[in-house]
């Protein structure tokens, strides 16, 4: 690896909040959507000549589509209180990725074009047009965002920064400047069935291939069955799963799950990622397109049960918004919905996460487990963004927090949690979500994850912890990239049923 | 009728109906847009209940504020708490006879204006004071400020200081109530505090005092977390399910 173009930051014992450092980052522009991807999405690829009156035509429209941003546009009152809370600030220093100042670039168009004050006294009230310079502002620091929300707890208003970048980055879209890597990954989740643009056949020959390694691992048959009709459960798990380190360890670990369980289950080549990065774009009819395979599956194979893999925003999209987007939960009155949810067994949540499935094998006493076998590590576990503050686990508020340390816990000795103020709805962001997982911008996800490596050092110096636990491929993908800029082994990172897969006895 | 009257009086009818009839739209404005997601912060209430907790918690304790930063959240509860007391008791100048327990606040709403005005000074100051928050601030966020400190520090003055006569300023206040108009007293520092109120009660609904009846829109807030069990649809979305496929 070639050493980095920019300055690590160096760890600390705390994340100080440092002095702003205008256009620190100004510089960081992830790379632009090129022209087949863009009109596949149905977006130009250049800037149209009428590109200010589309652009405030969707600003507009997505103001009378989303009180969330109606809102949010309105009730910031600039106190402060988010200025200190963005992993991004906190890594880069630049003030614009500040919550509220990132909120401010689309707010200071908002209050020109869609305010009294703005239109009569624009100098007063901090508002400014719309030009290109603006435009190009926000592609740079909309995306320099990971929607990840941790503004959202700290606001006495709630504003979500997330929906803000999201409404910015449709905006972009819809005056031809697109991010490369997210709607590239949106096409090919389109075309072929997941993020990572591996068919049918070759997910098989994967499969296959992982069923063999686990029979001459440990001599038991654990099988990966695909697209079998009639399973009871249609599980589904982000596409990293099927080849990436270390996410492929939990897929394992998923399995051995199924298997020790008895369970009837079946992955799907059509549904064949769980991810959705619709969130990303906030393109409300892109998201429920990507969720819509999954809805197509489950009716095909007639599954009864729909269970996610480990993934952060996928959960988020599953959890927060399939039964709104697909019909896939409860309490669907239109035909639509019912279609199918008379299909689903009413006995279970609907969808389920993987480790509420595992836990409740866990206490139901299904699962035998030798702990021992995990006693080389000490383990932290890392609270993925989208799990941690826009979903839940389990019957109770916070469930998402506990479930997953309770199976860590279940089948390992050494556990031990980062400083309070870095996890639970605290939690930072790994520094790669919300589509900014690509190489162009790697500063940010190095500076970005300052805030939770240095929650990580403290325990890795006091405790001895060498292992951080989590459930996301996104935060799988990037620690393993930036663990060495900061002198940690990449192979300290892996995921919760990793560690299942490690000590579970099977027979 | 002098023009001083005139003038204050239909400046305050104006300022009441600019107040009442922009908030009343910008809240049907807001009850009007849906929110075609559930996106409660979690964790998150499960019941309608929980919610009802959460925000009001959230719009009497300031919970999420007091969770970021102190010094925001004691200047912000000094200042609207102030303010919340120092409002009740102005009560008293618009009925005859007072409620009593308007009569009997009243002592702690003439000291509550010395609260109001620490919090708002203290609020100031961080726009100076610190970095982070001094880029952030735009002309209209320090007058407001000014605005607010201009009205708290001119009553105080009629209150401890010069002080206005009682008895015609209740008389004016009562006329604008009753549509039987009285001449406002000729005095500098009452002219200046009803003047300033006038302008608040006019930019209010045109400015971030708007997260006032924000908060109580906000979906992360005033949602509650039970996507699984409900479908909500918001009308716009539900058109898809019907059409595409």
């Amino acid at each position: 690896m070639a050493g980095p173009e920019f300055e690590v930051p160096t760890l600390t014992e705390y994340t100080d909040v440092p002095r702003i450092k205008e256009g620190a980052m100004a510089h960081v522009k992830s790379f632009v959507s090129p022209q087949a991807t863009q009109e596949y999405m149905g977006y130009p690829w250049v800037l149209p000549a009428d590109w200010k009156e589309r652009a405030l035509d969707k600003m507009g429209e997505l103001l009378g589509k989303y009180r969330s941003l109606r809102v949010f546009m309105d009730a910031c009152v600039h106190c402060g209180a988010c200025t200190d809370k963005c992993h991004y600030f906190l890594g880069t220093a630049d003030p614009k990725n500040m919550p509220v100042a990132r909120q401010d670039l689309m707010r200071k168009v908002y209050r020109r074009y869609f305010t009294l004050p703005g239109k009569i006294a624009p100098w007063l009230v901090g508002a400014v047009d719309l030009t290109e310079d603006v435009l190009n502002e926000w592609y740079n620091y909309y995306h320099q965002c990971s929607e990840c929300r941790r503004c959202s707890v700290y606001c006495p208003y709630g504003i979500d920064t997330a929906e803000i970048t999201m409404a910015g980055r449709e905006i972009l879209n819809h005056v031809g400047i697109g991010q490369k890597y997210s709607n590239e990954i949106l096409v090919k989740v389109q075309k072929i069935g997941n993020n990572l643009g591996l068919p049918g056949p070759a997910l098989l020959d994967t499969l296959e291939g992982l069923e063999e390694d686990i029979e001459a691992d440990t001599g038991v048959a654990v099988k990966m069955p695909l697209d079998v009709q009639g399973a009871e459960i249609l599980f589904v798990t982000p596409s990293a799963d099927f080849f990436s380190e270390p996410h492929v360890e939990s897929l394992i670990g998923y399995a051995k799950v199924f298997h020790a369980a008895g369970a009837s289950w079946t992955m799907s080549s059509k549904a064949s990622e769980a991810g959705n990065f619709g969130l990303f774009n906030g393109n409300y009819e892109t998201m429920r397109k990507v969720a819509m395979r999954i809805r197509d599956a489950a009716l095909e194979l007639g599954c009864k049960r729909i269970i996610v893999g480990e993934c952060g925003h996928a959960w988020r999209v599953a959890y927060s918004f399939w039964n709104t987007l697909t019909g896939l939960g409860y309490d669907g009155k239109d035909p639509f919905s019912v279609e199918l949810q008379k299909q689903l067994d009413p006995r279970f949540p609907q969808p389920m996460h993987i480790c509420e499935y595992t836990w409740d094998l866990i206490q139901k006493g299904v699962l035998k487990f030798d702990k021992s076998k995990n006693d080389d590590r000490v383990i932290t576990f890392h609270d993925s963004c989208n799990v941690a503050r826009a979903s839940r686990m389990g019957d109770e508020p916070g469930g998402q927090f506990t479930i997953p340390r309770n199976i860590i816990r279940a089948v390992a000795n050494n556990y031990q949690d980062m400083a309070q103020e870095t996890i639970g709805e605290s939690t930072f962001c790994c520094g790669g979500g919300g589509g900014l997982l690509t190489d162009d911008l790697i500063e940010l996800r190095v500076k970005g994850a300052l805030p939770r490596m240095n929650a990580y050092n403290n325990v890795a110096q006091e405790e001895k912890v060498n292992f951080l636990a989590l459930i996301c491929a996104i935060c799988k993908a990037q620690f393993t990239k930036v663990f060495p800029y900061y002198g940690f082994d990449r192979g300290s990172v892996g995921g919760v049923h990793q560690l299942v897969s490690t000590a579970i006895k099977l027979d | 009728m002098t023009a001083l009257t005139v003038f204050y009086t239909g400046l305050f009818y104006f300022a009441s109906l600019a107040l009442v009839g922009g908030l009343a739209y910008r809240i049907m404005e807001y009850a009007r847009t849906p929110a075609p997601l559930k996106i409660p912060t979690t964790p998150a209430p499960t019941t309608t209940s929980g919610v009802v907790m959460r925000m009001a918690r959230e719009v009497v304790l300031f919970e999420s504020l007091f969770k970021s930063n102190k010094w925001i959240w004691l200047f912000g509860i000094l200042f609207h708490g102030g303010l919340a007391v120092v409002l009740l008791r102005h009560i008293r100048y618009f009925q005859q006879p007072v409620w009593d327990w308007v009569v009997f606040i009243q002592p702690f709403g003439k000291y509550a204006s010395f609260i109001m005005v620490a919090g708002l000074a203290g609020l100031w100051a961080r726009r100076f004071l610190v970095d982070r928050v001094r880029y952030i601030s735009t002309p209209s966020d320090h007058l407001i400020l000014a605005l607010l400190l201009g009205i708290g520090l001119s009553g105080i003055c009629m209150t401890f200081g010069a002080h206005t006569d009682i008895v015609d300023l209740k008389a004016f206040a009562l006329g604008l109530v009753t549509f039987d108009w009285h001449p406002v007293p000729d005095d500098g520092a009452l002219l200046i505090h009803l003047f300033l109120v006038a302008l608040l009660m006019i930019v209010f609904p045109v400015s971030k005092l708007l997260h006032a009846p924000g908060v109580f829109f906000s979906p992360t807030r005033n949602q509650s977390d039970n996507p699984r069990e409900t479908r909500h649809i918001a009308p716009w979305a539900a058109a898809l399910d019907r059409t595409a496929k």
